[in-house]
């Protein structure tokens, strides 16, 4: 439980990451009614005892579960939305991007970082869906591209983490291109022959799924996330039926092919290290 | 018969008074010279032509983009090839996918791969061409076309016109999101001059799933963008009813794009849209793509890989430098 007495302690990093553990909180999972502490439930890697469901987690968490000692060093931390086409709908954008930043904290649907695991070097892209969805906008095509770079730079394996509801429908134009962005980098990484793992996460959907997250040399997901192109909502509408138990859920899509494996989040720093060390 | 959008009414009443006036002529029901009147009619037809057509809202450029009277992919392909033109079917893998068409063809002298999605003419055509919205099939067969090209040095031209990739369920069980990923990464590297031109619906992942080329153009009255006005307008409005609202604030007409370094070109239509006037529109995108050929195809393949990697990485808006 190394890594969790460091969150537990509140790591200190560049961006003074911190996680407070409130103590004397409940936690319910919300697919077996278990309950138990939040301490405990954190303890457990935000994952149910009962039934395995795995609570989404922020990018924070996953730097603090991956990274040796929770140490890592942040990447194009200061990278904001513009507002390219002055939207505006019910909200107006930038409103929207100022309200989501002042909720959670972040500056935008992603985190980017180095560090190590296990003594090797990685970057590692992590997308938080807390952020508008963990919708891709310019700034998240952009941190991807320099995390890319900083891999090739280094020479280290590349993790994208994704957890998204697809496109910045507010970003328009910009945010479909992202997709095309994304993609053109990973295949510089490619060409530098250095290996690329996607790690998807519930749910990965939309834009995010038609680019970077389908495009690992080894996709990897963790138990039941949602993962498709389409959401289910509009699926059902297209087919007028009620879907499948287990409609484009983890273990669903690596039937069809689509995964290599499926990680609980337990196992997912060893596993990982396991897999560089074979790749090198 | 022709088909009149809601805001060209104008110009339908007064082609209509234009008949009229012939037909009463004809049959001896107006006395006299009627050279005039039609003249004064033609004249106006032109005026108020000109006027919708020079101040369309994105909406109705949207509407233009769906003109039923629309030509479509293989319309184009014909006209440009003067009918040499070798249709290839399949992906190797599942199936022909109807909304995906592709094949080899000559523009002039040179060899070209065509590819692009295919809406139906009619009703039973437009079932089974899916209304134009590819399943992963067509993205796989689009990219083995592609490779085929790339095998011979031959260009690829492809035409974009998609209300969407199909969200059906046997489109997610066989990758509709791995599909089009692997046309980005694969169409990035390709070796050989990619031309894509928009000339319908442009709409989201599916459009961009055979849309990453050296050059892409749209024709004037399309549409490009990460999601429809009407699904835009659901969402973020959570109503259908604000389809106009979300196609401004989506800044998806060509301009728009152009304006915002998104594509390369525009390709300007005969006044009054691509349906009113196919030949002329055909011989003008034959005109570009011969044009924009010709300056791609003295350039190195790494070169244009490279010039195409640095395109796409470029686009994007943010604040902050570190
Ligand atoms: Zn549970």
């Amino acid at each position: 439980m190394g890594w969790f007495k460091r969150i537990k302690e509140g790591i200190t990093t560049p961006s003074q990451e911190k996680r407070e553990i409130p103590e004397g909180n409940w936690y319910k999972c919300p697919e077996c009614n278990h309950v138990l502490t939040s301490l405990e439930h954190a303890q457990n890697y935000w994952v149910c005892p009962s039934c395995q469901h795995h609570e989404r987690i922020g990018a924070g968490e996953y730097f603090a579960l991956l990274f040796d000692e929770g140490k890592f060093r942040e990447l194009a931390v200061n990278l904001t939305s513009g507002d390219p086409l002055e939207f505006v709908d019910t909200k107006k954008y930038t409103d929207r991007v100022n309200s989501s930043m002042e909720k959670t904290g972040l500056r935008d649907a992603i985190r980017c970082a180095s560090g190590t695991i296990h003594g090797e070097k990685v970057v590692i892209a992590a997308m938080d869906f807390r952020f508008i969805g963990g919708s891709m906008g310019s700034v998240v095509g952009e941190k991807i591209a320099r995390a890319i770079d900083y891999a090739i730079k280094n020479k280290c394996p590349f993790i994208c983490i994704s957890k998204s509801g697809g496109a910045r429908m507010m970003e328009a134009g910009f945010s479909l291109m992202q997709m095309a962005k994304t993609s053109a980098k990973l295949t510089q990484l490619s060409n530098a022959g250095l290996p690329y793992i996607s790690f998807l996460t519930d749910p990965t959907t939309g834009g995010v799924t038609a680019s970077f997250a389908m495009l690992g040399d080894l996709n990897i997901a963790e138990p039941k996330a949602l993962i498709g192109f389409a959401g289910p909502r509009v699926v059902k509408e297209t087919i007028g039926k009620d879907l499948p138990e287990g409609f484009q859920r983890s273990e669903f899509v690596l039937e069809h092919g689509f995964l290599d494996l499926i990680v609980e989040r337990k196992d997912l720093k060893d596993k990982l290290a396991l897999i560089f060390k074979m790749l090198s | 018969m022709a088909i009149y959008l809601d805001f060209e009414e104008p110009i339908k009443e007064l082609k209509e008074q234009l008949e009229k006036t012939r037909e009463l002529s004809e049959k001896d029901q107006i006395k006299g010279d009627i050279s005039s009147r039609t003249k004064e009619l033609e004249g106006l037809i032109e005026e108020t032509t000109k006027e919708i057509f020079t101040n369309l809202t994105p909406w109705q450029r949207v509407q233009l983009s769906r003109h039923p009277e629309r030509p479509y992919t293989l319309s184009y392909i014909e006209a440009i090839t003067d009918g040499n033109f070798v249709e290839l079917h399949g992906d190797r893998t599942v199936k022909d996918d109807k909304a995906m068409v592709g094949g080899f063809g000559m523009i002039g002298d040179q060899s070209v791969m065509l590819i692009g999605q295919q809406k139906g003419v009619n009703t039973k055509m437009r079932q089974f061409r899916n209304f134009g919205m590819a399943n992963p099939e067509g993205y796989r067969k689009a990219l083995r076309l592609m490779k085929l090209a790339e095998k011979f040095n031959k260009p690829v031209v492809t035409f974009i016109d998609t209300p969407g990739a199909f969200p059906g369920l046997e489109a997610e069980e066989r990758g509709q999101g791995e599909a089009i990923a692997r046309n980005l990464f694969e169409m990035i590297n390709l070796r050989v001059p990619i031309i894509c031109i928009i000339i319908g619906e442009g709409a989201s992942g599916g459009a961009l799933g055979i849309g990453i080329g050296d050059r892409v153009l749209m024709l004037e009255n399309t549409w490009y963008s990460v999601i429809s006005p009407e699904s835009c307008s659901s969402i973020l409005w959570r109503s259908w009813d604000y389809k106009k609202e979300a196609s401004s604030a989506l800044k998806l007409t060509s301009e728009d794009m152009l304006s915002n370094g998104l594509i390369d070109g525009i390709i300007n239509k005969p006044l009054g849209g691509a349906h009113t006037d196919p030949d002329a529109i055909f011989g003008i995108v034959k005109k570009e793509i011969q044009a924009h050929l010709g300056k791609l195809m003295k350039t190195k393949a790494d070169k244009r890989i490279d010039q195409r990697i640095k395109k796409f990485s470029a686009m994007g808006v943010f604040e902050g430098k570190k």
